[in-house]
């Protein structure tokens, strides 16, 4: 009976350490939420064309109107648009998570002996290789209605780098609302109700002093405008002031509450 | 020796009680199925033993392994086959194979050799380029069981593989598990089709309301009804009431609508005529008669008393 029942053996692993294997695991997932992009081309048609409609109903539509003290519109406009596309472009992360925990592909990793928390770090990372795909996409666009940037080489890599940091922060925390959304439709309002208002009360479109007292002060102050006024001193080549240290910090802030906190929400949610 | 062996096994979740107690053992290389109606506790029982929720108590064990001390070690070993067919949408079947088999940490060279393999044992070949959401419901679950088969692992839970398929798909997915368990695999199914049960499994497990309430091979089971029924079908609804009365208080099954009764037949040919003498006596009409093997149905329906109910219901509405 021991021999008939001699059961199937498996294949075998292969043997590398713990750490090595976070990696490898963590790469396997990048290549996954990254193949989705290129496969989704909808989904980065409608990332890269939602820039590029604002940035033209601002610049042509309601621009004339707004005063930013200085400088032409389509100038001090493209820092808040590029911000805001990383904002909304930051839900696919929490999209991506509630979907996967839906369809039931978090369980299969979950069965795999594989490090399954990896699939947040796949989903952030394909985030900021869509929002870097829209953002010069929209950086050319505007380009051809009229922005002059002033920035040099290095202003230019000092953006890419808030810019990516600020991009990263905001898509693990969009992995924490994706893994407490009870579904991909609830991921979609509850993020518009976050982002609307950290988008638009904030010095993306006008200058916080023409809005009323404690707007001003939440515009003037909050997360979002920092980075916004960080990176259009760099691309305008305007004294940076605190803008810029203010906005890493708050992006590096971000990452390191959201990561570990978004790794243990990943462990009880899987499980239940 | 045994593959899998559950001691004792509780979960609820919140003040629902799920499974309350339940032990059992699969032998290496045997298909085991755990039958069930909805909300019995299946799907629990099956994310339990592999490795996905952690049981209030109870310990359970795939080749000896603890699922919850040496999870990473059983991982290594189980496959899991979901209700719900878990593959990328987007990637194509080939993509998801090869994925799987790289996050089972097998080499490439494996990975990309088993995908093949699976492709071309699963009949996915002509589809293995195509992206999985445009796959019809039986291809994913095809897909979805090749997934969990690309590191060969010696121990595979199917957890419902075949509900919500049409009967094509069905069978095609009977002939696949059954050629699993020839390579030597042991599985553990559950499943609420009892003819599904009864085609694959080697020991049945029947579990309701997170109990263990029979245990044994499809035949050990069908006797406890007797090896053979026989179905009266009476010609009104009067007959159908009389013979339930005065006769067949102890049927096996009996259904008001179509006006049949089954009971247990062990006397042959003998006790039927007595039963048609006995009827003919007491003006009983009998339209239909018919002698059949019980199936698994007949087997649930006793062991959780749902038929009786089900009957007397019906006789209080007539």
């Amino acid at each position: 009976m021991a021999e008939a029942t001699a059961a199937v053996q498996g294949i075998k692993p292969e043997k590398h350490s713990k750490l090595y294997w976070a990696f490898a695991d963590s790469r396997v997932l990048i290549w996954r939420s990254i193949s989705h992009i290129i496969k989704n081309m909808d989904q980065l048609l409608s990332v890269a064309f939602q820039p590029i409609m604002f940035m033209l109903l601002f610049r042509y539509v309601f621009g004339g109107a707004i005063n930013t003290g200085g400088t032409t519109y389509v100038n001090y406009l493209v820092a808040g648009i590029l911000v805001q596309t990383a904002a909304f472009g930051s839900t696919y992360t929490a999209i991506g998570v509630a979907t996967d925990l839906q369809r039931g592909i978090i369980d299969r990793f979950r069965s795999l002996p594989m490090l399954s928390s990896t699939v947040l770090i796949g989903h952030t990372v394909a985030d900021l290789v869509r929002n870097t795909i829209s953002s010069v996409i929209m950086i050319l666009v505007a380009l051809a209605v009229g922005f002059r940037p002033q920035a040099n080489v290095w202003q230019w890599l000092m953006i890419l780098g808030v810019m990516l940091a600020f991009t990263l922060a905001l898509s693990w925390l969009s992995a924490i609302l994706g893994l407490f959304a009870k579904s991909v439709e609830a991921v979609q309002w509850i993020s518009f109700v976050f982002i609307f208002p950290l988008t638009f009360a904030s010095t993306a479109f006008v200058q916080a002093s023409s809005m009323p007292g404690a707007l001003r002060i939440f515009a003037e102050n909050q997360p979002v405008s920092q980075v916004i006024e960080a990176i259009r001193a760099l691309l305008l080549d305007k004294p940076l002031g605190n803008y810029g240290w203010k906005a890493l910090a708050w992006s590096i802030g971000i990452i390191v509450i959201s990561v570990p906190l978004a790794t243990i929400l990943f462990r009880k949610r899987a499980t239940h | 020796m045994n593959a899998i062996t559950a001691k004792n096994i509780h979960k609820s979740f919140g003040s629902l009680s799920v499974l309350e107690g339940i032990t059992f053992e699969a032998e290496r290389g045997s298909v085991l199925a755990i039958l069930g109606p909805n909300g019995a506790g299946k799907t629990t029982l099956v994310r339990i033993l592999s490795t996905l929720l952690r049981a209030d108590s109870g310990t359970a064990t795939i080749e000896g392994f603890d699922v919850h001390d040496q999870a990473d070690e059983v991982r290594h070993i189980i496959g899991l086959t979901g209700q719900y067919a878990a593959v990328d949408e987007f990637l194509t079947g080939r993509e998801n194979l090869r994925m799987i088999g790289r996050l089972y940490h097998l080499s490439k060279k494996d990975s990309w050799r088993r995908a093949e393999e699976l492709l071309e044992q699963f009949d996915l070949v002509k589809a293995a380029d195509r992206a999985a959401k445009t796959y019809s419901g039986g291809m994913r679950r095809r897909l979805d069981l090749a997934a969990s088969l690309i590191a060969s692992p010696p121990v595979v839970f199917l957890d419902e593989p075949t509900t919500g398929l049409d009967p094509r798909s069905r069978l095609a997915m009977w002939d696949i598990i059954k050629k699993l368990v020839a390579d030597g695999s042991t599985i553990l199914l559950t499943t609420q089709y009892l003819e599904e049960a009864d085609q694959l499994a080697d020991k049945i497990i029947v579990i309701d309301g997170g109990k263990v309430i029979a245990k044994g091979t499809a035949d050990e089971l069908k006797e406890n009804v007797g090896k053979e029924q026989l179905e009266f079908v009476f010609t009104s609804d009067k007959d159908y009431k009389k013979a339930r009365e005065t006769m067949f208080e102890d049927a096996v099954k009996a259904d008001a609508k179509r006006r049949s009764i089954s009971i247990a037949n062990d006397g042959g040919v003998r006790k039927l005529k007595d039963l048609l003498q006995q009827m003919e006596e007491a003006k009983i009409n009998v339209e239909g008669l018919s002698l059949h093997k019980p199936t698994l149905d007949d087997v649930f329906l006793k062991l959780t008393g749902h038929a009786a109910e089900d009957a007397a219901q019906d006789e209080e509405e007539k």
